[in-house]
């Protein structure tokens, strides 16, 4: 099953061609996800050839739907750009969009995501500025490393791309689900609780981490989230104990403001609602192994 | 970042915010003068990144230019919560009939754009929402919209005005909202918005900050030069996401979310070594070159008080070979002004390849540890010694 991706996904990528775009074009390939083409309006009917698939080049996100059947498209446009891609994305009501691009003004975010809110969410949006989505052994949207582990039993949601790596590398002989990074940026589409409430319905799931940063509430709403609908063992770490007030620690949304968004505050609302919370990542795969062990 | 009030102040009036003359001065000479040039009535006020400084004494009123002198002799120099003065603003005395407040920031929470606004203006605004929350209208503003007129009328009679101020006010909300916008900011923030004895309105006090991520499409280099601190400038031009804190051990990392991680586990590993904390978050990012690395280093070993440093990276798309080669470049590059030991994990993408490279170059001062808690038990281990 998997959440959101799996192998029945069809990908397009908008930005294909730009360097970033192609490198993990030819990543996500190798990996097997099943790439169906590339968009940009300034090589429509091109023809590009990676690892050997020749893959078509259309000139908007409705056009490649229309031509190759794509569900899914990735975004790696640069971050002037990045909100115009992102309207392609929903104007064509593609069913998921992964921004991929880092450094995206929150402005153009938060128009984005309004614009989704009014045309009714047709889109499931992942991002900006996050690694993407994989569902490891069926496919893989984004920037991801396809070998870091395989197929099993956990859902990984997380604010963070190398946490969301270095978490899957720790509980790689157990395997996962879905991982997925949702971007550490103030403004992003699916939200820690989209992808608790997908994972709780996913039969393959069995338990699921849940990795969070300080800044904003986003953690704190998917404890109360749990308590009144996850029935399934969640697991949480936190990032940024040690981050002082009013200083942005690398995300955009990474920083605490006054009382608000500390990790001390996050971790309390999770232990709660009797979500267990680990020191270090390592200690969290530790609390999963126990969790996985007991089921 | 986070503008100054006199920032603020000027950004206002390119918008056709009205605000009241304000001139900056570095010395108690230059003060003098910007208060003769005024005229009359004038207030001296600290410029920091603070809240309270009226409170903490820097703020004052002068009556002439030459008792502004003698007053901001006091306020240059001043440490306000850890802000030492050294800039002042001279404004227009403000003859106040009320006080208001006005604010439009972006709410994370609920993914959209927000406008507080209150009558009652003046405190701070943590103090109003708490005390009087009844009184602080908060509107959600949609981001494809905006603010136009009658917005801006419906947010001034949420938060209490009457028909006749509401009708003063909002055409500068607009403005305000004008500014949020062109300028890519997270807060614009008016506090005290004020109506004047002769019936005008005027934005007294103003907080701005800027999405940084909103750069390339401003000129911000002069602004930045005065907002920054010299240590986040250095950083900043060298294109390394630094941030200095007050401990012994350099981090060094790849990707936001790890380097916080970082931080926490050497502060955990400290716990048993001397209480020893990390000295800086510093993400170098995916490429992680060897100019990079040398760049995050020389940073790093130049903080007199990092007695160790922790290089932490999982491959992910930076295979782990550049990231060694990164380092022992930088060392090679760094000679003798490399005198600390540095403690390196590397996982995941060519994990062994790099390791094997640090092996093989067998620097003194790098020891090679697998896993992160140990590494940063290690790290912490050197530091405290």
């Amino acid at each position: 099953m998997a959440i959101f991706l799996n192998e029945d996904s069809r990908i397009i990528v908008q930005g294909m061609t730009g360097s970033e775009g192609m490198k993990h074009t030819r990543r996500m390939l190798l990996g097997g996800s099943n790439i169906v083409g590339g968009v940009n309006p300034r090589k429509a009917g091109e023809t590009v050839d990676v690892e050997g698939k020749q893959l078509p080049v259309f000139g908007t996100v409705a056009e490649a739907m229309k031509a190759t059947g794509a569900n899914v498209s990735v975004i790696f446009v640069p971050p002037a750009f990045a909100k115009a891609a992102m309207v392609e994305a929903i104007d064509a009501e593609i069913p998921l969009a992964v921004a991929i691009t880092e450094g995206i003004p929150v402005h153009d975010s938060a128009w984005a995501w309004a614009y989704n809110v009014d045309k009714g969410q047709k889109t499931r949006l992942i991002g900006p500025n996050c690694p993407g989505i994989i569902s490891p052994g069926k496919s893989n949207a984004g920037i991801t490393p396809s070998d870091i582990t395989g197929p099993g039993p956990i859902g990984l949601v997380s604010k963070s791309g190398t946490l969301t790596y270095q978490m899957m590398f720790e509980l790689r002989d157990i395997g996962m689900s879905t991982a997925i990074g949702i971007g550490g940026d103030p403004v992003i589409g699916t939200t820690h609780i989209d992808a608790l409430a997908a994972f709780q319905a996913d039969p393959e799931t069995k338990a699921i981490v849940l990795i969070g940063e300080i800044g904003g509430d986003s953690e704190e709403k998917a404890a109360a989230y749990i308590k009144e609908h996850v029935t399934k063992p969640v697991v949480a770490y936190v990032a940024g104990f040690t981050a002082p007030e009013g200083k942005t620690m690398g995300h955009a949304g990474a920083i605490v403001s006054g009382s608000a968004g500390t990790a001390q505050a996050k971790k309390e609302a999770f232990e709660a609602v009797g979500v267990k919370v680990g020191k270090t990542p390592s200690e969290t795969a530790a609390l999963m192994r126990e969790v996985i062990k007991s089921l | 970042m986070d503008l100054f009030e006199y920032q603020a102040r000027d950004m206002f009036e390119a918008y056709g915010v009205p605000v009241l003359q304000g001139l900056t001065a570095d010395t108690p000479e230059e003060v003098e003068a910007a208060a003769a040039k005024i005229g009359g009535v004038v207030v001296v006020k600290a410029q920091v990144k603070a809240g309270g400084r009226g409170k903490a004494g820097g703020v004052k009123v002068a009556k002439s230019a030459a008792e502004a002198k003698e007053l901001s002799k006091n306020i240059f120099g001043l440490d306000i919560k850890g802000h030492i003065v050294k800039r002042v603003m001279v404004a227009q005395g403000a003859s106040i009939d009320k006080e208001f407040y006005f604010s439009v920031l972006l709410d994370r929470s609920n993914r959209t754009f927000l406008s507080l606004c209150s009558v009652e203006g003046g405190m701070e605004i943590e103090q109003l929402a708490e005390e009087r929350p009844e009184a602080l209208a908060k509107v959600p503003v949609d981001a494809t919209k905006g603010i136009d007129l009658a917005t801006a009328l419906s947010i001034a009679k949420q938060g209490g005005f009457d028909d006749a101020t509401a009708e003063k006010v909002a055409p500068v909300f607009v403005k305000l909202y004008d500014v949020f916008v062109k300028e890519d900011a997270t807060l614009v923030e008016v506090n005290p918005l004020i109506l004047s004895t002769d019936g005008e309105v005027i934005a007294l006090d103003g907080k701005v900050s800027l999405d940084d991520n909103a750069e390339f499409r401003h000129e911000r280099e002069s602004m930045e030069r005065d907002a920054l601190d010299p240590l986040e400038a250095k950083a900043k031009a060298m294109d390394l996401n630094y941030v200095k804190l007050d401990g012994e051990v350099g981090i060094i990392g790849n990707g936001a979310g790890l380097v916080m991680s970082t931080l926490d586990v050497v502060a955990y590993a400290g716990e048993k070594h001397g209480k020893v904390r990390p000295a800086n978050f510093l993400d170098i990012g995916g490429g992680a070159s060897a100019e990079v690395m040398a760049a995050g280093l020389d940073v790093i070993l130049n903080d007199p008080q990092v007695k160790s440093v922790f290089v932490n990276v999982f491959g992910g798309i930076t295979a782990c070979d550049a990231v060694a080669n990164g380092i022992v470049g930088a060392l090679k590059t760094l000679g003798d002004k490399a005198t600390k030991p540095l403690v390196v994990r590397l996982d995941g993408n060519n994990v062994l390849e790099g390791r094997f490279i640090l092996e093989q170059a067998a620097h003194p001062l790098v020891t090679v540890v697998d896993t992160m808690d140990e590494a940063a038990d290690k790290a912490a281990e050197f530091a405290n010694r």
